[in-house]
């Protein structure tokens, strides 16, 4: 098969994978920002998201194709790095330089995505475990009512100091997350074959754009519980 | 101005290609600025000559930046540390007086040491065999004016078949992987409605062979278009990706 034993059809399965990752975080950023509404207009957005998507059967499929995803994702890039350390071979140059124009995060894009994957378990223990699951299974996982996920978010953000360690966990996560996609997703483009002369600069443009977009979104829910909790110690 | 300089050049030796290799470090004293690299390395030779060692071996030809035969790794850069040019365009004014100058060979897998500084780099010559070629049946040559293509597109082909085959965009590539000088000679063909004809066939061929030898998957770091002697376009392996892509979705 092509798509696993060329080189173009494996990033082919990369970049899909990725794009289709960096759709989901789009969406998930978004409902995330009623979390902030709620809180400032005391609203209850966030909630409504929550039990209209809960464990409905579309939210399971969808959990379950973005489970996938991840796992696709995940697999092929620890195939393709095996293989193209293979493919330089052992010896390596006395002096090494990193030449203008070559991004850092482009060569520390497995490092950068295993920080992506260890905030994603402690992100799913978190959350995922404690309202999906738990809605899921019956088990009480937390306290909390696993539809209330906005009281959840609240106390894990806003729990005295473990709050603001969560806070700050959380931020170098998405930090981590930025710099993997702000070159993921031009790179997705580039092997996609959507990119020229002309195109080149632009799809980079179209990556940072997206990349602070998606991480944005999170940040702004994380920085915002993270003022909220300062101001409570504080007083 | 170009003046006259003092250097320490310290050269990768390797015997053969199964020895393990390490770094000699070489006195020159006298160099003149206005001298290219590989002069400095001729002179460097006879020194080793005159006191009875063995001459570092590397490769060099047209030392005019057309061959692309002068592979050397010098300071941490394929062909050296200034932009756009082989090794034989370098000259000794990039060197200051006292300088170490780190001299090695490439290094990736599919660049095997044959001794010192010379390397095998046959891998590119069976991709070219693979596919890099256009089999028309050319009869009566037709004028070149007979068939018009526009400028941009005639400039893109020629941007592209700039590659001289000197293997510094892998020896550069983190993943040791092949797809600048692919793309490069899969572009200059698919770009003219000579190649045009074969170009998905060609695309297929080309990578299979890349693949096949062992060449790493492109990750788009760049590293190869900025260290390219001829500046050949990372937009060109986004043609070979769509290329490529295309013809097997088609099959
Ligand atoms: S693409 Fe550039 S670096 Fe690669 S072989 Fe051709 S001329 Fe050399
Ligand atoms: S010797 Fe021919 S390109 Fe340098």
């Amino acid at each position: 098969m092509w798509l696993k034993d060329s080189s173009i059809g494996r990033k082919f399965i990369m970049s899909i994978t990725g794009l289709f990752l960096v759709l989901f975080l789009l969406f998930h950023g978004s409902m995330n920002i009623c979390l902030v509404v709620d809180d400032l207009f005391g609203t209850q957005g966030y909630n409504w998201i929550c039990e209209m998507l809960g464990a409905n059967w579309y939210a399971i499929a969808g959990t379950l194709v973005l489970a996938l995803g991840v796992l696709v994702h995940f697999l092929y890039a620890f195939y393709l790095t095996f293989q193209n350390r293979r493919a330089r071979g052992n010896s390596r140059y006395a002096v090494e330089t990193c030449p203008e124009g070559v991004e850092w995060q482009s060569k520390n894009m497995l490092v950068l995505g295993i920080i992506v994957i260890l905030g994603l378990c402690l992100h799913l223990y978190n959350m995922w475990f404690k309202m999906q699951f738990a809605e899921l299974t019956g088990i009480a996982t937390s306290v909390f009512n696993p539809q209330d996920g906005s009281a959840i978010v609240k106390y894990l953000f806003t729990n005295g100091w473990c709050g603001i360690i969560y806070c700050l966990a959380y931020i170098v996560w998405l930090c981590a997350l930025w710099f993997h996609l702000s070159h993921g997703v031009w790179s997705a483009l580039q092997t996609l074959g959507w990119s020229n002369l002309i195109w080149l600069k632009r799809i980079k443009v179209i990556g940072t754009i997206f990349a602070t977009l998606a991480v944005g979104l999170f940040m702004i829910v994380v920085l915002y519980f993270l003022g909220v909790n300062i101001g409570m110690l504080a007083a | 101005m170009d003046s006259y300089i003092n250097i320490k050049v310290r050269v990768w030796r390797q015997a053969g290609p199964k020895v393990a290799g390490h770094f000699e470090t070489y006195e020159l004293n006298h160099i003149f600025q206005g001298a290219s690299f590989l002069e400095m390395i001729d002179i460097l030779n006879e020194q080793l000559i005159a006191e009875h060692k063995d001459p570092i071996a590397f490769d060099h030809d047209c030392r005019e930046g057309i061959c692309g035969m002068c592979s050397m790794y010098v300071n941490g850069h394929p062909h050296g540390p200034d932009s756009a040019i082989t090794t034989c365009q370098l000259h000794m004014r990039h060197f200051h007086d006292g300088e170490t100058i780190t001299v090695e060979p490439w290094r990736s897998r599919a660049f095997p040491v044959i001794k010192d500084l010379m390397v095998d780099r046959q891998a590119y010559d069976r991709i070219m065999q693979a596919g890099g070629f256009v089999s028309v049946n050319t009869g009566g040559v037709p004028d070149a004016n007979a068939i018009a293509i526009p400028k941009p597109v005639a400039d893109e082909a020629m941007d592209a078949a700039s590659c001289i085959g000197c293997g510094a965009c892998a020896a550069a590539c983190k993943n040791g992987s092949a797809m600048l000088f692919v793309s490069a000679k899969v572009s200059q063909l698919a770009l003219l409605p000579q190649g045009k004809i074969e170009a998905a066939k060609r695309a297929k061929a080309m990578v299979a062979k890349m693949d096949e030898l062992g060449f790493g998957n492109c990750t788009n770091t760049g590293a190869c278009a900025a260290e390219c002697p001829k500046s050949v376009s990372l937009a060109n392996i986004a043609r070979l990706n769509r290329e490529y892509l295309c013809a097997k979705f088609k099959d």
